[in-house]
């Protein structure tokens, strides 16, 4: 490892000092593509953001594909109903490593306004692993450039051995994520516990 | 503007047997109702469509009356034996007693209708099924009132009524696999509240159960896992 102090004189000397890794993420969070879709009125506010008052092209996510496969980013913009919980984990499954899940809305988080609706799922971070979580109703544009920051921040801390190192380079990492199923009166299971435990709540 | 009194009148007079009756809303609005007998529904939703021109069905429902306990007084004469001036005679007495009865519940579907030609409605009209259990069956509305359809299939799905000669009734919000009726007042909503951040109420309520039922699942469970997990099951 370059010294940082260093590192900046030999900067200020014309001389670029950098490690592979830091290449790398840099390379990985400058062009992460989310995936086109949107779930309810929180994808409002993402197209706000794509668009050119906000314009998240500045950080390099303004390629929205509609192919999962193609898609390294999903944003889980508004309520996950039942109905759709599964097909939300299916497309999640279809994208490929390196991919991150940013949970956008109160819907998307924990079901917001409609917790406690017969059709609504208590927050996606039941079946995949959420890597953002974006609190609000809806999130304002900037909130979602904040979590998409957060996001590049997360990647470019990534080491690309040893523990906590992404997925893609990890051959051990759980790759599939289990569909729920529709059962008789709810998805079944309710939540997978390899992901999601019930957080303590401190009163 | 006709009012409910006046489309009985009319339906009354074109269909002598269409067993029409007026449900009165006490309340300010003043919006009565007509309840129509379900085996007549379909001739006289025909007749307000065709003669009456209510060309527009804007909206339909679904209620749920849920059985209801009835406390009534009754006038019972029963055998009272006294004694009189040494002797015992029998007399029969009058007495009020409060009894209670349970009124049995019902389903029943809610139909709004407009007229675009003539600028008029609301008119409200009610189907009513015999019980909420097993005869939930109402006649579909939806050959005549093609908007129908949807609605019909959401209370199929939220209230478990089967409209017959609907062209397509299948669940509409909730999976074909579901087994519930969740906008019934006896819906049992899932026990999936482990995670309460801001519980209050009737979530409270259901969170504190959840967490002792929960409780109650780990000690079972800790005495079969052997001695040397009990620590760690008492710490969490």
């Amino acid at each position: 490892m370059v010294d940082e102090g260093l590192k900046i004189e030999l900067g200020k000397q014309g001389v670029f000092v950098t490690t592979i890794e830091e290449l790398y993420n840099w390379g990985r969070r400058s062009s992460i593509w989310p995936m086109q879709f949107g779930l309810a009125c929180c994808a409002i506010e993402m197209i706000a953001t794509t668009m050119a008052r906000y314009d998240i092209a500045r950080f390099g996510a303004e390629v929205f594909r509609p192919s999962p496969r193609q898609a390294d980013m999903m944003i889980i913009s508004g309520t996950v109903t039942k109905r759709m919980a599964p097909q939300v984990v299916r497309l999640y499954n279809q994208m490929a490593e390196p991919k991150y899940v940013i949970a956008m809305g109160a819907c998307a988080i924990s079901g917001g306004p409609f917790k406690q609706g017969y059709n609504v799922l208590k927050g996606i971070d039941r079946y995949i692993p959420v890597d953002v979580h974006i609190p609000g109703c809806p999130p304002r544009p900037e909130a979602l450039l904040q979590a998409f920051m957060t996001l590049q921040k997360k990647i470019d801390g990534q080491h690309l051995t040893g523990e906590g190192r992404p997925r893609h380079l990890d051959a051990e990492a759980q790759g599939e994520f289990p569909v729920p199923v529709p059962g008789e009166h709810d998805l079944e299971p309710a939540s997978n516990p390899g992901v999601w435990t019930a957080p303590v709540v401190i009163r | 503007m006709m009012t409910v009194e006046e489309i009985k009148a009319a339906i009354e007079a074109a269909l002598p047997d269409a067993g029409v009756e007026i449900v009165c809303n006490p309340s300010v609005s003043g919006q009565h109702s007509l309840r129509l007998a379900p085996a007549q529904a379909v001739a006289v939703a025909k007749f307000l469509r065709d003669d009456l021109l209510f060309d527009y069905l804007s909206n339909v429902t679904g209620v749920d009356w849920p059985d209801k306990e009835v406390a009534e007084k009754v006038r019972v004469t029963r055998p009272v034996t006294k004694t009189v001036d040494g002797v015992e005679t029998t007399v029969e007495e009058t007495v009020e007693e409060t009894r209670k009865r349970v009124a049995p519940g019902c389903l029943e579907a809610v139909y709004h209708l407009y007229s675009v030609a003539q600028k008029q409605g609301p008119v409200v009209f009610r189907l009513k099924t015999v019980n909420r259990t097993d005869q939930v069956e109402l006649p579909s509305l939806t050959p005549i009132w093609r908007s129908a359809e949807f609605q019909e299939r959401e209370i199929f799905d939220l209230f478990g009524i089967v409209f017959t000669g609907h062209p397509d009734l299948r669940r509409l919000l909730m999976w074909d696999g579901f087994k519930d009726h969740p906008m019934r007042r006896d819906y049992v909503e899932p026990d999936d509240f482990e995670y309460e951040p801001t519980a209050h109420d009737q979530v409270l309520a259901r969170a504190l159960a959840h967490q002792a039922a929960s409780r109650t699942a780990q000690e079972a469970a800790a005495p079969a896992l052997g001695a040397g997990q009990e620590g760690t099951g008492a710490s969490q």
